[in-house]
């Protein structure tokens, strides 16, 4: 059956037949008796990397399969997602070894994205915590492999969209906690220059990222907070929390319940920043302690917040580009904020050394920002491209919608090993996605 | 810890309602017809919730075998919930006997043949709670799944029939008659979004009716009066419509 599929920006939006499985044989029947089909988690990467002409839910392939809570290993099948591990694993004392802004994703997804979270300077990206994990290829073959087995498979895989075949299981190795909650500390800077020194002076915390508003211009060009955080011993907590250090208070979640006009998520934002950057406190350092939820997954809080863009959808622009390249970073947010079409927030984020095949983080500084649909975007975002690659950046494959092929085969370094390695592995071009044959990565 | 035997274990139905169960602290026993297939439910189990599972090879059409696969279950269960069925190709089994017969025996035969042995046990032990996953299919005959329907209809008939009889052994026997539910049974049909239920939804009214000695669950709601409504068609009119 034909359904109406889109991933979270709401654009593209594509007919597909979804096929939900829950055992390992009926999946491998179908992987091998069909073409042009493309494993699909839970929808959050932001454009069409799990889109194609025929889906595999993995949403009910979701069995956590072994816990060992004293060396913290997590063993599950790729469709578990990551807020449900957390609810096995915090009150043992572990959290993820990596964890993006969202713990709606699922397990395959942490992997086919390779995703990097606020600690990558300190942790790197996920696959470097995976211990093993088992593919269906595309002749039906499952194959385990790891940092040292099959480890073309494992590369091609950490990073790959999907495009190696159908990730089963994942064994991956856990962080020890004390507590559930953050030590956070929030720091003003009045501009760009400031807030990327900053970066470096309180780089040694685990977690760091900064909102950056793109409207201001002149002096306050940049203008940002930086969030660092650490995982808080017991001591650091109140009373009231140190009564269960491993166990969140309950929380109700609010909905956004259908499309809204895309003013008022940019309204929403707007006074959010306002309110963190004037609000009640003057101090230019705040610091205080928060359960991990908000530290981590702040939008998590507003279930389908990607409605606030409305029915046109919106695209999420996320570069990275090298650390000698910062002026870069100065150039593309002049032209943002000249156009004033982005959002009014944007996340900025250093990333460390990476070294990996086809994964988007490399050493410098990463830039997100929402765009919502409209006409001129388009042309608009392969300026930004043109820019991207000029710097010496790539874009990130997790929340392309569109970018041209010349633009990844140009900035992905490793681009024409990793579509050789998809070859061998994709047999009959069993896995296409509307982003594989954009990108001429699959036929 | 009291403890749930449920036939039919693979479902996305079952899945849902075992891992229900196991969040209230229930041991699992997971039937089904490849009990190998049902392991990583069963490590899903222990590691989620804590509790013991197992997996037990159970064919509801294989009828012979029952007596023996009750007997040799680890602990006698205080719960037994039926949740194994076949939608079946309605218009190859009008005329394919074999189709038509895995429909029957799927859904009626075998369910009759596995609770009479469990209801026989639990009235000699003077408690026990038989849950069985009917139908709305079963309320009234439509040219599009008579055949599913008419099987059901005589499991909800016979769910009634044992609840009169083991009412006064302390045994508690109720009926599920789901509307549409989002599972693999049903992923290829469109389905109305307000009228479908999602499983984990069923597992939750499943578990709260139980622990409420309910007699009849319909989930969702809207069902019971939609169904009421189907039942009032007069014959005259019904069989002119084309559903
Ligand atoms: C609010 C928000 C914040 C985010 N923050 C971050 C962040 O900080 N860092 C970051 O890295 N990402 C971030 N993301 C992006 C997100 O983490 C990734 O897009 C992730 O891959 C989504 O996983 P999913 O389970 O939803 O998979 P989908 O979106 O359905 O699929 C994503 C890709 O994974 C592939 N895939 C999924 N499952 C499998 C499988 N079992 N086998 C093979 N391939 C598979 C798909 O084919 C597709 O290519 C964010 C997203 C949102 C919505
Ligand atoms: N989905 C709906 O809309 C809906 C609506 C009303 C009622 N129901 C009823 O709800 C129950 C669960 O349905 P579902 O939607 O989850 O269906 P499903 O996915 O098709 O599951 C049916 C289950 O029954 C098992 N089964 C079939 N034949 C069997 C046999 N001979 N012996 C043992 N097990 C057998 C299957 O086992 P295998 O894994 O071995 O194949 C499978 O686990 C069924 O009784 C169904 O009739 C469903």
């Amino acid at each position: 059956m034909q359904k109406r599929l889109a991933n979270w920006g709401n654009y593209p939006a594509v007919a597909s037949d979804e096929n939900v499985f829950t055992q390992e044989a009926q999946l491998r029947k179908f992987v091998v008796s069909n073409t042009h089909m493309i494993a699909r988690g839970n929808g959050r990467c932001y454009g069409d990397a799990s889109l194609g002409e025929h889906s595999i839910s993995m949403l009910r392939y979701d069995k956590v399969l072994a816990f060992d809570k004293e060396n913290g290993i997590l063993e599950a099948q790729a469709g578990v997602t990551l807020d449900q591990i957390l609810d096995i694993i915090v009150p043992h004392g572990w959290f993820l070894p990596v964890t993006p802004g969202t713990k709606y994703i699922t397990l395959g997804g942490a992997v086919a994205s390779d995703v990097h979270g606020k600690n990558h300077h300190v942790d790197g990206s996920f696959s470097g915590h995976i211990i093993d994990m088992d593919i269906i290829t595309g002749n039906g073959e499952t194959i385990c492999c790891s940092h040292t087995a099959h480890t073309d498979l494992f590369w091609a895989t950490c990073g790959g969209m999907g495009l190696t075949g159908v990730i089963t299981r994942i064994k991956f190795s856990l962080k020890k906690i004390s507590t559930a909650y953050i030590k956070q500390t929030q720091i003003k800077a009045s501009n760009l220059e400031e807030v990327i020194r900053l970066f470096d002076e309180y780089k040694h915390y685990t977690y760091s990222m900064a909102w950056i508003d793109c409207l201001q211009k002149g002096d306050s060009f940049g203008r940002s907070i930086l969030i660092v955080g650490e995982h808080a011993a017991p001591e650091e907590l109140s009373a009231k929390q140190k009564e269960a250090p491993l166990k969140l208070p309950a929380k109700r979640k609010l909905s956004v319940p259908f499309n809204l006009p895309s003013f008022v998520l940019n309204t929403f934002t707007v006074k959010a920043f306002n309110w963190l950057y004037y609000g009640k406190n003057y101090k230019k350092e705040m610091h205080k302690v928060i359960p991990y939820e908000p530290f981590f997954y702040p939008l998590d809080a507003i279930l389908h917040w990607n409605r606030g863009y409305g029915k046109a959808g919106f695209v999420q622009y996320q570069f990275v580009l090298p650390l000698n390249k910062k002026e870069g970073l100065v150039t593309i947010l002049k032209r943002i904020s000249d156009k004033g079409w982005g959002s009014f927030l944007a996340v900025l984020k250093v990333f460390g050394q990476q070294d990996s095949l086809i994964s988007f983080p490399m050493e410098g500084y990463t830039l997100a920002l929402d765009f919502p649909v409209r006409n001129g975007l388009l042309p608009f975002l392969d300026e930004l491209d043109e820019i991207v690659l000029q710097y010496g950046g790539r874009l990130y494959l997790s929340k392309d919608a569109r970018m041209k092929q010349e633009i990844f085969w140009n900035s992905y370094p490793n681009a024409a090993k990793f579509a050789a390695i998809v070859q061998q592995y994709n047999t009959n071009n069993r896995f296409v996605s509307l982003q594989s044959e954009r990108l001429l990565l699959t036929k | 810890m009291p403890t749930v035997l449920l036939l039919g274990a693979g479902s996305d139905m079952a899945v849902a309602i075992a891992r229900k169960f196991a969040a209230e602290q229930y041991d699992i026993q997971l039937a089904g017809r490849n009990a190998a297939a049902l392991q990583p439910l069963q490590q899903d189990l222990q590691v989620r919730y804590g509790v013991t599972a197992t997996t037990h090879d159970f064919d509801a059409t294989s009828f012979g075998s029952h007596p023996a696969f009750y007997n040799s279950l680890p602990v006698q269960p205080d719960v037994t919930i039926c949740v194994f069925g076949y939608l079946g190709d309605q218009e190859k089994a009008q005329s394919n006997w074999e189709e038509a017969a895995a429909i029957i025996n799927t859904n009626f035969t075998g369910a009759v043949s596995i609770l009479n042995i469990v209801a026989d046990s639990y009235a000699a032990k003077g408690q026990g709670t038989i849950i069985g996953i009917s139908s709305v299919a079963g309320e009234r005959g439509r040219q599009s799944n008579y055949i599913y329907g008419s099987a059901k209809a005589g499991f909800t008939a016979y769910l009634s029939g044992l609840r009169n009889r083991l009412f006064r052994s302390g045994v508690h026997v109720m009926s599920v008659q789901p509307g549409f539910v989002n599972t693999r049974m049903t992923q290829h049909l469109t389905l109305p979004p307000l009228l479908t239920a999602q499983p984990e939804a069923v597992a939750t009214a499943v578990f709260k009716a139980a622990k409420k000695k309910k007699n009849i669950l319909y989930v969702k709601w809207h069902w019971k009066y939609i169904m009421l409504i189907i039942k009032s068609i007069p014959e005259g009119v019904f069989k002119k419509l084309k559903l």
